[in-house]
């Protein structure tokens, strides 16, 4: 598999390569933004309450605690 | 009118016309969206753990998959395998090359990858029947810099390079499958999708692309930055894409209405984002930055809720274990630090 020198393209090849790729994002099909805002918000939603960095561990659970003695934070 | 020019018109018209799509989709802002939605509460992580071994300035780290185990990568010409519970080095391998920028943890824990300025990708064994770790394969077809490597599996890894390509590798066969080509500047970090289907590339030329792992096409490219992206990464769904960049700030880019959603930035920041974890949910995205830092935000509104200071160097490599317990970041100052 030939590996694309992009240093030896020429400034015609490259912008050739560009209309061909830009032709093919144009047909994209694309989602109202509504809707994934929506998506995400709710995927972050019903996983936060779990997420450990956001509601904090309790010292026995936390497998990076340090090990008795006293700690200076 | 020569085709150059014809092209160049060509050229433009499509992005008019993505403009155009993307603009007409847009019917709501994620601002609007979460406008009733409280900013979560202030994030305040301590350091549990300090890593310490690396002589020299430490420039990429990666989880395993069993949140405990990880690797660290170092211009002191080492890779670092620790456990990271009890700060003991599992593996301490000697490189070839000592300008590393980059390494990368197998999902089964048998290999790790490292690459740099030697613009290959050495494979090395873990698990090798005598007990000793040493180089399985050596990936060399690019032409510039290893900036980034991912395994897909113990049988193929993707490299992201200064040679404005990434590759997707045959590790036994230490040949090349698939050329992914069309970014136009240095290709500095890459993200494979949750599904193993896709990943993002983010380059030089301040846009990030989506390709299809299979086909070898780019799917979506996203602009907007206004310079280098230096680190990306999917937001944990597989629908988001987040970017961090020498301009000083995060976006976010959702994936199916194929357009930017919300831009991370704060007129008191004004140095380059390094490297980027998002949290479990997804709630909180850590960032890495050029003043010594690691911002925590909120990433539904967009605000700082929370910083980790406390290397003496740039924050170079950032990583949120994969059951979201603790977050690590690597610093020029070649410690390594496990926060919670």
């Amino acid at each position: 598999m030939p590996v694309i020198n992009v240093e030896e393209l020429t400034d015609l090849d490259k912008a050739k390569m560009e209309v061909t790729q830009l032709k093919t994002e144009v047909k994209l099909e694309r989602a109202k933004t509504s809707k994934c805002c929506e998506e995400i918000t709710e995927y972050i939603q019903s996983g936060a309450e779990e997420d450990p960095l956001v509601k904090g561990i309790p010292e026995e659970k936390n497998p990076f605690k340090e090990k008795g003695g006293c700690v200076i934070c | 009118m020569g085709e150059m020019e014809q092209l160049r018109k060509e050229a433009e018209s499509l992005k008019d016309d993505i403009t155009a799509a993307r603009k007409a989709v847009q019917d709501l802002t994620l601002q609007d969206h979460v406008a009733g939605t409280a900013v979560v509460g202030r994030v305040q992580l301590k350091t549990r753990k300090t890593l310490r071994g690396h002589l020299a300035k430490i420039y990429a780290m990666h989880w395993g998959t069993d949140s405990k185990l990880c690797v660290s990568a170092s211009q002191d010409g080492k890779l670092i395998v620790w456990d990271s519970y009890s700060t003991n080095k599992v593996h301490a391998i000697p490189l070839k090359s000592s300008w590393v920028m980059t390494c990368s943890y197998a999902p089964s824990g048998n290999m790790v990858a490292c690459g740099g300025l030697d613009n290959m990708c050495s494979i090395y064994n873990l698990k090798a029947k005598d007990g000793n770790v040493k180089v399985m394969r050596e990936l060399a077809a690019h032409t510039g810099y290893l900036s980034c490597c991912r395994f897909l599996s113990d049988s193929e890894i993707i490299t992201s390079s200064g040679d404005c390509t990434c590759l997707l590798w045959d590790i036994e066969t230490g040949t090349e499958k698939t050329v992914f080509a069309g970014h136009l500047g240095d290709c500095m970090s890459l993200g494979v999708a949750p599904d193993f289907n896709t990943f993002i590339s983010g380059a030089c030329d301040f846009t990030a692309k989506l390709w299809d792992i299979r086909d070898g096409q780019c799917r979506q490219t996203f602009g907007g930055h206004e310079s280098d992206i230096n680190a990306i990464g999917f937001f944990p769904n597989g629908n988001a894409v987040i970017t961090g960049s020498d301009d000083a700030s995060c976006k976010l880019y959702d994936l199916r209405s194929d357009q930017e959603l919300i831009t991370f930035q704060d007129s008191s920041i004004m140095c380059g984002v390094t490297s980027l974890a998002p949290s479990l949910s997804g709630r909180l995205l850590l960032a890495g930055y050029d003043d010594f830092n690691c911002n925590i935000w909120d990433t539904l509104k967009a605000e700082r809720v929370g910083v980790l200071s406390g290397h003496d160097n740039r924050v170079s490599c950032i990583g949120v274990t994969p059951d979201g317990m603790a977050c690590c970041t690597g610093s020029w100052d070649s410690f390594l630090k496990i926060w919670n």
